[in-house]
């Protein structure tokens, strides 16, 4: 079959598309989106998260018929390597990003918590993101990542944690 | 072909040299989804690689028939072991694991046959149309099955040099440590406790599924691209199955979703490059969730039993112990994490006397071999919880208890090594303990208790905050607070005489008027942040500020594995002995070029330094910039880094200089337990670690902060079930679960930096010895908080109940 739907604003169709086939894969393997990861293929770890028409969603549990005519944004949405969004600025200052396996899934996942409440607290954050798994960082430095987001550098509790580096520091590097 | 998506180039522009918290060059490719990971690759006529895996855990293959799988349209290869081009077994340590399984299956989940289809789902169904049929054997599953005296031989007729010296053929390798005069000691002691232990299967649960893509060359070679821990010993091992001289078969490392020891083993690497060879096409072969956890080893299971002894006033008299690891079906790194167990088993506590055995198991579980702590994991959950129990018994506070007996620098180990660099395991323990506890909370009496939204009311207790969070299972009643204390010691590096070593290559030269370094090594980048210090050592050393990092593959030389904690000492020292010999290089070449123009280029490079782009004396003041010494030459060298040689333990009594290094972690824990249901709520966890030298301080807090999260998730959640009959019940990440953003607490960390004199910069393996102390920590919490022994991890809520 052909799906037709919105991927980051862009208008696109993927042609021989079985019936099968999950929203994930279709992104990943048929319109060279592979921005959303593939880790647990069952909606538990979140890395996959996409929005669908704005909302939150584990690709790899909507069915890609699903997402006829339907607007999809994945990470590769949110910024370029030369032109960050303030949130994935903010996962690269803060220490946020090791091996980065969950990175995009967690970019989503804030980016829409942030659209929805703007100043999260501390419980918030942890009850948002609780969907998205990470195996690397312990989640303390995605915490104040996502506090970094929320307020800048000058926000209270931007760099307070009990075991906070300096934040900010100097840019990240480019692709060559 | 075109491959598309291989791994990019990285390229920084940051200052920032050792020391400095400098930002990771490939964060940015990482946020935007532009970063290639394994399972990210694709080339233009690709094909999808499926593996059959076995449904029982013993079994003798009468036959395999494929015939009904090479007739599902778009399949073009199926594979058995009767196609396999040259050797069939390999392995880390012993080659005894099948590529594909011969005659016999061993655990739940071997590979039995291949697939490669136009779609990964032809694939997977054309599988399912693979005969095998099978005659089941009864499985061994513990010590007892395995060295039954009618046990059947898992791997009859072994040759490998642990064979030897092993009591039963099942047993894969057993170490003692001797020391002393235990009985002596016994007779002396005025206390004595005994526990037995228990640790279950952990896995390593990294999120990047194990994948990659093996695209056949036209010199008939293979060039797989990769996730792995260590490029050259998976080529060491694929060559010989491929039946390839190793120089066509190389490797590139592509990106990596997270190891921690999984990647260490080889898991599709040899079934890709067979499917590309036979197909003449490119193969991709990504695991399903499911399908990683059969295809990767575990942490060893382990069953301890420990006997410490000790004065009225605390001091340790002696430790017996024995360790009994499950290694599974194949040897893996088993030998090795046999050594640690028995080496670090007693902990870091001086102890005159002791007598520890530790042996390695063949069974029908699930293979185990490397995951972060290695061993000592296994071993620190036990001598923890004797401390604990000694304290207990002494009436004395179980950190004083820890102190009076904390190994320093100068003591003596189990083993006769006496520890040469800083040890401050007494430090470590006073920082965990003096830290301000988190504030009590007011559950009860009488608290207001809300859902945390904005009507809780002022003054309303956050429900999310309580064990059961949001499940609303508790409104505080039954809700009790415990603090736990934990200490442990890692080695860092390969040990027991194995001459571990790294390349690294550094080439400086001048591009659009800059100049620029590139580092070539084949050090696996897993996330640990292996690239951002690299750049850090060639920014100090050379002074230069631009530095590329080139793509990790085989055409340089090894750079050992990305685990024991090595890699920032081993090819972070190997880049910085390259960049030495570069300096060297361009000093003579100034000497060369321009020493005419000034006395202070001398007759060699010392008190020359390179800064700033320029070369300077040690006042500073600049002699020539780069682009006069090196104008359009290249300098391009490769060093390699050794560490200082070890030597195996004597296989009686365990005695010799087995490790390089050890590292020192100590942990706090604070809990609050739902003590109606069992639930547990890990408040806050606080950890003090010694690194030597913090290269970068916040991938060092990241490492504790990541290292911690494991071993919490060891203490109260994960385990891979296995069934009696071998099977694996839970291979997912619905039923395997790991902590959450919600299972984690907030953290603290001390860092403390005490040089090792041995090592480059003084620095100290990071990423392992985190993992140790966590778990007996919060476990020692819960105790507290419930009086209940809980001598088993993960805890679960029957045991804290006492069903």
């Amino acid at each position: 079959m052909r799906v037709s739907f919105t991927v980051n604003g862009r208008r696109l169709e993927a042609d021989d598309v079985w019936e099968g086939e999950s929203l994930l894969y279709v992104l990943r393997e048929r319109l060279g989106l592979p921005g959303a990861k593939n880790a647990c293929e069952q909606g538990e770890c979140g890395s996959c998260t996409v929005r669908l028409d704005g909302v939150p969603v584990c690709a790899c549990l909507v069915a890609a018929g699903q997402a006829q005519d339907r607007a999809v944004e994945t990470v590769e949405g949110l910024g370029t390597a030369s032109g960050l969004s303030p949130v994935q600025r903010a996962f690269v200052d803060a220490g946020a990003v090791q091996c980065g396996f969950c990175t995009p899934g967690l970019l989503v996942a804030v980016d829409e918590l942030l659209e929805r409440v703007p100043r999260p607290s501390d419980a918030d954050v942890r009850e948002a993101l609780s969907g998205n798994l990470c195996r690397c960082t312990g989640y303390e430095k995605i915490l104040e990542a996502v506090r970094l987001a929320a307020g800048g550098p000058d926000a209270p509790g931007a760099a307070a944690g009990p075991a906070a580096g300096e934040a900010g520091g100097a840019p990240a590097g480019e692709a060559g | 072909m075109a491959v598309t998506r291989t791994p990019s180039r990285i390229t920084t522009g940051v200052a920032g040299g050792i020391g400095t918290s400098a930002p990771r060059p490939d964060g940015a490719l990482k946020v935007t989804g532009e970063f290639a990971y394994s399972s990210d690759l694709w080339a233009e006529d690709m094909l999808w690689g499926f593996t059959l895996r076995s449904p029982h855990a013993h079994a003798e293959i009468r036959s395999i028939d494929t015939t009904g799988a090479l007739r599902v349209p778009g399949v073009h290869a199926v594979l058995t072991h009767e196609d396999l081009p040259a050797k069939t077994h390999y392995g880390l340590e012993i080659a005894d694991q099948p590529v594909l399984a011969i005659g016999r299956v061993r655990f739940h989940g071997e590979p039995v046959a291949l697939v490669a289809a136009d779609h990964p789902e032809t694939a997977r169904r054309a599988a399912e149309r693979i005969r095998v049929e099978y005659v089941e054997l009864e499985p061994i599953v513990d010590e007892a099955t395995a060295t039954a005296p009618d046990a059947a031989v898992l791997h009859p007729g072994r040759t490998d040099r642990h064979s030897r010296h092993v009591p039963h053929p099942n047993i894969v390798h057993r170490q003692p440590i001797r020391r002393g005069d235990v009985a002596a000691a016994r007779a002396a002691a005025d206390v004595v406790v005994r526990g037995d232990y228990e640790v279950g299967m952990q896995d390593q649960a990294f999120l990047g599924p194990e994948s990659g893509l093996a695209v056949p060359a036209e010199d008939g070679g293979v060039d797989l691209y990769i996730a792995t821990q260590w490029l050259h010993v998976d080529r060491d091992q694929l060559a010989p199955v491929l039946g390839l001289p190793p120089e066509k078969v190389r490797l590139t490392l592509s990106g990596v979703g997270g190891a921690f020891g999984a990647r260490e083993d080889l898991s599709m690497q040899a079934h890709a490059c067979l499917l590309a060879l036979r197909t003449g096409r490119p193969v991709k072969i990504v695991y399903s969730r499911e399908e990683s956890f059969f295809g990767h080893v575990h942490r060893h299971p382990a069953k301890l039993s420990y006997e410490h002894g000790a004065t009225r006033d605390g001091r340790l008299l002696y430790v017996a112990a024995r360790i009994v690891l499950d290694g599974g079906a194949y040897a893996s790194s088993t030998p090795a994490v046999v050594g640690n167990a028995a080496s670090l088993g007693v902990g870091p506590y001086e102890v005159d006397n002791v007598e520890v055995e530790a042996v390695g198991l063949y069974t029908n579980n699930p293979p185990c071999g490397a995951m972060r702590g290695f061993g000592a994991v296994q071993a620190c959950f036990a001598y923890e919880s004797q401390m604990d129990r000694l304290a207990a018994e002494l009436g004395m506070d179980p950190v004083e208890l820890r102190r009076r007996n904390a190994v320093s620098q100068g003591s003596v180990m189990p083993t006769g090594q006496v520890i040469d660099a800083p040890a401050p395991v007494a430090e470590l323990l006073r920082r965990v303990k003096e830290m301000p506890l988190p504030p009590e909370r007011p559950w009860l009496p009488g608290a207001v208790v809300g859902d945390g939204g904005p009507d809780g009311g002022a003054g309303a207790v956050d429900v999310r905050a309580l064990p059961g969070g949001l499940s609303n299972t508790t409104h505080g009643e039954g809700v009790v607070r415990g603090v736990g204390y934990a200490v442990g010691i890692k080695n860092v590096g390969f040990s027991e005489g194995f001459d571990d070593y790294s390349t690294a290559r550094v080439r400086l030269e001048m591009i659009g008027g800059e100049p620029v370094a590139m580092v070539h090594t084949a050090m696996a980048e897993v996330g640990q942040g292996g690239v951002t210090v690299h750049g850090q050592i060639v920014r100090t050393e050379l002074g230069v500020e631009r530095v590329t990092i080139h793509p990790a593959d085989t055409r340089v030389g090894s750079a050992g594995s990305t685990s024991a904690s090595r890699q920032t000492y081993m090819t972070g020292g190997a880049v910085k002995l390259a960049c030495e010999a570069v300096r060297a290089e361009v000093l003579r070449l100034g000497r060369e070029r321009l020493g005419g123009t000034s006395p202070l280029w001398g007759t060699d490079d010392t008190g020359l330094f390179l800064e700033g782009g320029k070369v300077v004396t040690a006042e500073g003041r600049p002699l020539a910039s780069l682009a006069e010494v090196l104008g359009s030459d290249a300098i391009d060298l490769t060093r390699e880094h050794h560490h200082r040689r070890t030597e195996p333990f004597d296989l009686r009594t365990g005695q010799g200089f087995g490790h390089v290094q050890y590292s020192f972690c100590a942990h706090r824990a604070v809990v609050e337990v739902d003590t109606e249901l069992g639930l547990v709520k890990v408040v806050e966890m606080a950890a003090a670690q010694d690194v030597g030298r913090a290269l970068n301080p916040k991938s060092v807090e990241g490492q504790i902060h990541g290292g911690t999260a494991q071993g919490l998730g060891l203490a109260v959640m994960e385990e891979i079930l296995v069934s009696d009959e071998g099977r694996v019940r839970n291979p997912s990440f619905t039923d395997y679960l790991i902590p959450t953003f919600l299972d984690m607490p907030p953290m603290r960390v001390e860092i403390l930096e005490l040089a090792d004199p041995h090592a480059p910069y003084g620095l100290r393996g990071v990423g392992e010895a985190p993992t140790l102390s966590s778990t007996p920590a919060v476990v020692a919490a819960i105790r507290a908080a419930t009086g209940r022994a809980l001598t088993r991890v993960p805890v679960r809520p029957e045991h804290i109940l006492g069903l």
